[in-house]
C-alpha cells in the first residue's frame, strides 16, 4: 500500500500528541493535581491513529474507558479535554463527565464509556443511523479485550451483520482486563475469530504496527463505506501502565513493560519504517515533537487555573425540558 | 368524534410521526415478522399485539426493522440511533425485559444529556408493554413504572384511555429526552373518542377523570378505569370522590394532586406497581411532606403485594387491586378522622 506523506506525518502527529497527553496525565495523577480516575493509552497509539485517520468528523466513533487516545485520534481539541478531565469549566462535557466520560458529536466522538461493553451498541446506532439517512459514513466501536467477552457485544455483532450496518468492531487486545490476564479470561483465545460466526471478516494485527493497523482499517472502512457490511479487527497492543494510573500492577512481571518500551514503541517502529521507506525527514518528527510537548503544557496550564463549574450546574442539562 | 381503542390510537400516532418526520424509525422484536420464514407473508405480525400492524407496508423495513431477540441492542441502538440523528421508537416487548437492557437506560440514555455537558439530545422513546391480568405469569407481567420514574434523566410515560395514549406518544416522539411509554396491555381493546388530526398532550400535567370534594384517588394507568368505576359507583350514594390520573409518572404533576388533597383532606393511591419505593409510596409521601395540614385521615395505598405476578389465574386476580379493594380504602379513608393536636 502506498502512504501519503501528508498523512504519515498527520498520523505521527496524533501518535505523539497521545503519548505527551497520557505522560503528562500520569504525571499530573502523580503529583496530585487530577481529580478522579485516569486510565492511560500509552502503548496502544497506533491503533486509535490507524483507524481514525481514514475517519472524518462526520463518522462515529465509540469509545472504552481508556479514551483518551480515541478522542485525539478522532480531532477532539485538546485543550477542551484537558478542560474536562480537569472537570473545569468549559471542558467538552462541562466538567459533568471527566476522564471516563469524554465525548463530543461535534467530531462524531459519541463518549468514553466507564461500563464495560455498553458502547458497541450505541455505535451500532450510529451505523444505523448513517444507513437510515443514506450517507457513506461509518461507525467504529473501540473495545478492549475485557468488554469482548460481554453479552452486550455479541448483540451488537448480531445487530451489525443482521442489518448490514456500516460497523466496523475494533478490538483493542492490551493483555490485560483490569488485573485479570487475556491468557485466561478470552474463551477461545482469539476475538478476531469471534467474527467469522456472524459471518464478517475479522483479521488480527499487530497493534504496535501503525501501517498494519493503517491497512486493515483501510479494508475494513472502505468495506463498510460501500455499503458492504461490517467487519471486525483484533489489534493486539499491550498497555504499558495500569489498568488505572495508580494501579500497584501486581499481576504483572515489572520487566514486561521494560521490555514494551524497548521493543514494541509503536511511535519508534513508526519512525523506523517512515523515514527508511516513505521518504519522511527526522527533523520534521522532532518539529512536531516540540510543537505537541509545548501545547500540551500549556493546555495543562490553562486547565488547572481554569475556573471550577458554578453551583448551579449540578441541575442544568438532567432533560431538555422538564 | 371518531371511537378508537387504546391500540388504534397508537398505531396511528406511529403513522402520524412518520409520515411527518422521515427521522422517526421504529426498531424492535416482530414489530413486523415474518423475515426469514418459510410462507413468504410479508407481516407476519405486526407487533406481538398488533400495535405495528400495517405500517410496513407503508413505510418499508428501512424504517420498521424487525431485530433479533437482543434488547441490550435494540435499546442501545436506538439510544445511539438518537444521538446521530435518528428519533427512535424501539419497543420492548414486555417491560420484564429491561431487566437485560437496563444498562443502556440507567447509565446511558438517562446521562447522556448531563454527563455530556448539555451537548446532545435524546430523542429516544421506548415502548413497553406493563401490567397483569393474562395469565402470563412472571416474567411477562410487571409493571415497573415506578422503578423506571426514580431514575434522574428518563420520562416515564402511563396512558390509561386512548385519547391520552395518542396524544402522549406523539408528545414523547417529538421529545428531545429519553422517554419510556408504558402500555397496558388490558387497555388495548378500551375505547374513546379520538381525533383524526394530531394533537399533543404535555407531560407533567394531570387529568381529573371525576371531579369530587370528599376524597382524592390518584392512580396509573389501567388503573384509573377502576378508580373511575368505584367514584362512579359511590356517586350513587352521595360520596364525591375525585380521581386524578396523573399520565406520566415523570414528570410529576404535583401541584394537581396537593390542590386536591388540600382540597378533600383524603387520599387514595392506587397503583399496579409494588407497595415499596413506587409511585403509591411517592404519592403518600408527597401528601405526607406537602400536605400534611390538610390530611383528615391516613393516606390509604392499594397496591398489589410485595411478590412477583402469579401464574395461576386465582392468584393473579388476588394480586390485581381489585374494585372491592379500592371501594374499601375509599370509605376506610372517609371514617377516620385524624386526631390533631398542636
Amino acid at each position: 500500500m502506498a502512504y501519503d506523506p501528508l498523512v504519515l506525518l498527520d498520523a505521527y502527529r496524533r501518535m505523539r500528541a497521545i503519548r505527551e497527553f497520557e505522560e503528562r496525565m500520569r504525571r499530573e495523577v502523580q503529583a496530585g493535581t487530577v481529580p478522579g480516575f485516569v486510565h492511560l493509552y500509552c502503548g496502544q497509539e497506533a491503533v486509535a491513529v490507524g483507524m481514525c485517520v481514514h475517519l472524518r468528523d462526520s463518522d462515529y466513533i465509540g469509545s472504552t474507558h481508556r479514551g483518551h487516545g480515541h478522542c485525539i485520534a478522532k480531532g477532539c481539541d485538546i485543550g477542551e479535554m484537558l478542560l474536562e478531565i480537569y472537570c473545569k469549566q468549559g471542558g467538552l462535557c462541562n466538567g459533568k463527565g471527566g476522564s471516563m466520560h469524554i465525548a463530543d458529536l461535534r467530531k462524531g466522538m459519541l463518549g468514553a464509556n466507564a461500563i464495560v461493553g455498553a458502547s458497541p451498541p450505541i455505535a451500532v446506532g450510529a451505523a444505523l443511523s448513517q444507513k437510515t439517512l443514506g450517507t457513506d459514513g461509518v461507525a467504529v466501536s473501540f473495545i478492549g479485550d475485557g468488554a469482548s467477552n460481554q453479552g452486550t457485544v455479541a448483540e451488537a455483532l448480531n445487530m451489525a451483520a443482521v442489518l448490514k450496518l456500516p460497523m466496523i468492531f475494533l478490538y483493542e487486545n492490551n493483555g490485560y482486563a483490569e488485573f485479570t490476564g487475556a491468557g485466561y479470561h478470552l474463551g477461545g483465545g482469539q476475538i478476531a475469530k469471534r467474527a467469522a460466526a456472524f459471518g464478517m471478516p475479522g483479521e488480527a494485527v499487530d497493534g504496535v504496527d501503525f501501517f498494519a493497523v493503517y491497512d486493515a482499517c483501510a479494508r475494513a472502512v472502505d468495506r463498510a463505506r460501500r455499503g458492504e457490511g461490517p467487519s471486525a479487527i483484533e489489534a493486539i497492543a499491550m498497555r504499558w501502565y495500569g489498568h488505572f494510573e495508580g494501579d500497584m500492577q501486581l499481576y504483572r512481571d515489572p520487566k514486561e513493560v521494560d521490555r514494551l518500551r524497548a521493543n514494541s514503541d509503536p511511535l519508534k517502529k513508526f519512525e523506523e519504517r517512515a523515514t527508511t521507506e516513505f521518504g519522511i525527514q527526522a527533523d520534521e518528527l522532532r518539529e512536531i515533537d516540540e510543537e505537541i510537548i509545548e501545547l500540551i503544557d500549556d493546555k495543562v496550564a490553562v486547565a488547572i487555573a481554569a475556573p471550577k463549574p458554578p453551583r448551579e450546574a449540578l441541575y442544568t442539562d438532567v432533560y431538555g425540558s422538564y | 368524534m371518531p371511537v378508537k381503542s387504546y391500540r388504534e390510537a397508537i398505531t396511528e400516532t406511529l403513522r402520524q410521526e412518520m409520515r411527518r418526520d422521515k427521522r422517526v424509525i421504529l426498531m424492535g422484536e416482530d414489530i413486523v415478522g415474518g423475515m426469514g420464514g418459510s410462507s413468504g407473508v410479508f407481516e407476519a405480525a405486526g407487533g406481538t399485539f398488533g400495535v405495528t400492524a400495517g405500517l410496513a407496508a407503508e413505510f418499508g423495513r428501512n424504517r420498521v426493522i424487525d431485530t433479533s431477540i437482543t434488547e441490550s441492542a435494540i435499546v442501545g441502538a436506538a439510544g445511539g440511533a438518537a444521538l446521530t440523528g435518528l428519533r427512535p421508537v424501539a419497543e420492548l416487548m414486555f417491560i420484564d425485559f429491561i431487566g437485560v437492557c437496563l444498562d443502556q437506560i440507567l447509565n446511558q440514555q438517562a446521562k447522556f444529556r448531563y454527563m455530556f455537558g448539555g451537548r446532545c439530545t435524546v430523542p429516544v422513546t421506548i415502548r413497553t408493554l406493563m401490567g397483569a391480568g393474562y395469565g402470563a405469569g412472571p416474567q411477562h407481567s410487571a409493571s415497573l413504572h415506578g422503578m423506571l420514574a426514580s431514575i434522574a434523566g428518563i420520562k416515564v410515560v402511563t396512558p390509561s384511555n386512548a385519547y391520552d395514549a395518542k396524544g402522549l406518544l406523539a408528545t414523547a416522539i417529538r421529545d428531545d429526552d429519553p422517554v419510556i411509554f408504558c402500555e397496558h396491555k388490558f387497555l388495548y381493546g378500551e375505547s374513546c373518542e379520538v381525533p383524526d388530526g394530531e394533537y399533543l398532550i404535555p407531560f407533567g400535567e394531570a387529568n381529573v377523570t371525576r371531579e369530587g370534594n370528599q376524597v382524592t384517588i390518584v392512580a396509573f394507568s389501567r388503573m384509573v378505569l377502576l378508580a373511575n368505576k368505584v367514584a362512579d359507583k359511590l356517586a350513587k350514594e352521595g360520596i364525591s370522590v375525585e380521581v386524578i390520573d396523573p399520565r406520566t409518572a415523570s414528570p410529576l404533576d404535583k401541584d394537581s394532586i396537593l390542590e386536591s388533597v388540600e382540597k378533600t383532606g383524603r387520599l387514595v393511591v392506587i397503583d399496579e406497581g409494588g407497595p415499596y419505593c413506587g409511585m403509591a409510596s411517592e404519592i403518600a409521601s408527597l401528601a405526607a411532606c406537602e400536605a400534611f395540614e390538610s390530611l383528615k385521615a391516613p393516606v390509604q395505598k392499594i397496591t398489589p403485594p410485595h411478590t412477583p405476578v402469579p401464574a395461576s389465574a386465582e392468584l393473579e386476580q388476588e394480586w390485581i387491586p381489585s374494585l372491592a379493594k379500592i371501594e374499601q380504602a375509599v370509605r376506610k379513608t372517609l371514617n377516620a378522622n385524624l386526631q390533631k393536636t398542636g
